[in-house]
């Protein structure tokens, strides 16, 4: 791994009421590199960006950023850091450029309009550039966010579900935002709900759930490694146990023997292909079977998987 | 890239209190409008109607004993809100997470949201003591001191709304202190009266009322005359300041109200 830009280490963050959204999580994030963090609804992503960006006191451990402890280099840290939250909270009433240009001077950045144009303009917001954030749509209103927190070029950003409530159209083209800032050099940590989105832009996936940081791995390694690809053949007749001709797959016995579950693949298209063979396998066994259901497995069923996987 | 002051960012500064003062232009109407009707209608009632029928209290003319109270009063009220309004909308709103993301800290944040605070309220001073000249005829004996002094009471209840605006956690809370405490002990503060008119034992009472010691501080800058020991007057507004600052710095290392 190339220099770290970010290292979080034991960070554990207990809220006010007793309530531990943080349990000692370590993270360490390279420079240049484009990390997804996945969890399911209040598994802490929010919460962990909110320590290393400043709305959340950490209970314990400790964060560096660009080399230095973030408790005491915190000033010069925040200035390289860019932060687009997952609310859409900003003043209404202010137009974009100014909203933007605004952004800039908070981070101590000399106002630059030509910049500031760039920036608008990239993110097809130009046209709007004089109009209340109040009259924008949703999916606007997150570029503005996104204009905000790149007004100061920030080193760091994090993008705490970018695609919440944005089209596909939309979302292709934060993807190819995303590609260009990688381009830029700049690192991207981003949480999202959605494993397609991971697959797509990161380099490295991150698991949270509860707390605690689950897996961290490449993204290729993880997909092979979770397995995306899930089929149920329902048989025509239970089997006792998994013939010898097919143990080689990834398969078990469900139902009283009546279900025959994969789970494999590596999100490149080797599960469909493998339950091809699986069946075709089956018939020539003469293991009858009356019916396929198969589907690429969901975000929640990586983790059932992962948690299993772990008992 | 950013290069920040690692001690203090100007600019981020500079940015909020431009932003906080174009915030109050785009409601620019309502926020004068209304303190400045309210002081005419004092002018009038009391200044013009009541006040020709006053004696004149300590050699100055009723009329114009009554412009530096009316101007505190004002002042207190409209830097305590501003303050406290200009924090509280973030907070309540979730911009805040700009602030608390950005390289500012609590010295940024001061000059930039109290500093527009205590800029809007000298703005408003200004137009106060410009309409009260249609009222009533009132000289300044120390400009340079009065407009120091008012400089340093607004910027004190800047601070005093600033911790309000941290402190509320809803709209009623934001209101609740300048209606329960500020207003009564404004009115009761020596305003539209000077204490040596109260008969015992109000007297003395009025001699526990902080806002008696700046009414009268005012006064002294405006007329040279004063109920009070000016000396206690400016030291009071010092402390006051004094303490509010703590105060805030101690709830911006803590992120009391600010971080969770
Ligand atoms: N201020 C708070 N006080 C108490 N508990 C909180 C607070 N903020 C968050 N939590 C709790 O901490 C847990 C983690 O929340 P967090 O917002 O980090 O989740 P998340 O992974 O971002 O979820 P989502 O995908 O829904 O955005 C949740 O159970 C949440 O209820
Ligand atoms: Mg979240």
């Amino acid at each position: 791994m190339s220099e770290p830009i970010l290292e979080i280490s034991g960070l554990t963050k207990v809220y006010a009421g007793g309530f531990k959204a943080l349990e000692s999580v370590d993270l360490t994030i390279a420079k240049g590199e484009i990390f997804a963090l996945l969890g399911p609804n209040g598994a802490g992503k929010t919460t962990l960006i909110g320590a290393v960006c400043g709305m959340v006191r950490p209970t314990s451990g400790t964060i560096r950023a660009f080399g230095n402890d973030l408790a005491h280099n915190w000033r010069s840290a925040r200035a390289r850091i860019g932060l687009v939250p997952q609310e859409l909270s900003t003043d209404m009433f202010e137009t974009v450029r100014r909203a933007v240009t605004f952004s800039r001077g908070l981070f101590g950045c000399p106002n630059d309009p030509a910049r500031i144009e760039e920036i608008l303009r990239s993110l097809s917001l130009w046209d709007k550039r004089d109009a209340q954030i109040r009259m924008l749509s949703g999916g606007m209103k997150r570029r503005v966010l996104i204009a905000k927190a790149l007004a100061h070029d920030p080193e760091l950003l994090f993008l705490d579900e970018p695609t919440a409530g944005v089209d596909v159209e939309l979302r292709r083209d934060m993807w190819r935002q995303i590609d260009k800032l990688r381009d830029q050099g700049v690192t991207v940590i981003l949480t999202t709900h959605y494993i397609e989105e991971a697959e797509e832009m990161a380099d490295r996936v991150g698991v949270i759930r509860d707390g605690k940081l689950l897996m961290v791995d490449d993204k290729d390694a993880m997909m092979a490694r979770l397995g995306r690809t899930e089929a149920h053949i329902t048989l025509a007749a239970p089997l006792a146990e998994i013939p010898p001709a097919i143990a080689a797959f990834p398969v078990h016995l469900a139902k009283d023997g009546t279900e025959l579950c994969y789970r494999g693949g590596d999100g490149t298209g080797l599960g469909k292909r493998e339950v091809a063979d699986l069946t075709k396998m089956l018939t020539a066994q003469g293991i009858d079977y009356i019916g396929i259901d198969i589907h690429e497995s969901s975000l929640e069923d990586i983790f059932v998987g992962l948690v299993e996987d772990r008992v | 890239m950013s290069m920040v002051n690692p001690g203090f960012n100007a600019r981020g500064a500079w940015a909020i209190y431009v932003r906080e003062l174009m915030r109050a232009m785009r409601t620019a109407f309502q926020s004068l409008v209304a303190p400045v009707l309210t002081t005419s209608l004092y002018f009038i009632v009391f200044g013009s109607a009541i006040g020709s029928r006053m004696q004149a209290v300590g050699g100055v003319d009723y009329g114009a004993f009554i412009v530096p109270g009316l101007l505190l009063l004002t002042l207190l009220s409209e830097s305590t809100s501003n303050a406290s309004f200009g924090i509280y909308m973030p907070r309540f709103t979730g911009t805040i997470y700009e602030l608390l993301s950005a390289p500012v800290g609590v010295v940024e944040t001061l000059v930039g949201f109290v500093g527009a605070a205590a800029t809007k309220s000298l703005i408003l001073a200004g137009i106060i003591l410009l309409t009260a000249t249609f009222f009533v005829d009132y000289h300044i004996a120390h400009p340079i001191l009065a407009i120091g002094y008012i400089m340093l009471v607004a910027s004190a209840f800047s601070l005093f709304g600033f911790i309000l605006g941290i402190w509320a956690d809803n709209f009623e809370k934001l209101g609740i202190i300048p209606v329960l405490i500020l207003t009564p002990l404004t009115f009761l503060g020596g305003t539209f009266y000077s204490i040596s008119m109260l008969p015992e034992p109000w007297r003395s009472l009025a001699l526990v009322n902080p806002i008696v010691y700046l009414v009268n501080g005012l006064r002294w800058t405006f007329y040279g005359s004063s109920d009070v020991n000016i000396w206690i007057s400016f030291g009071l507004t010092m402390g006051f300041l004094l303490i509010c600052t703590l105060v805030i710095s101690f709830i911006f290392r803590t992120g009391w109200r600010l971080r969770t």
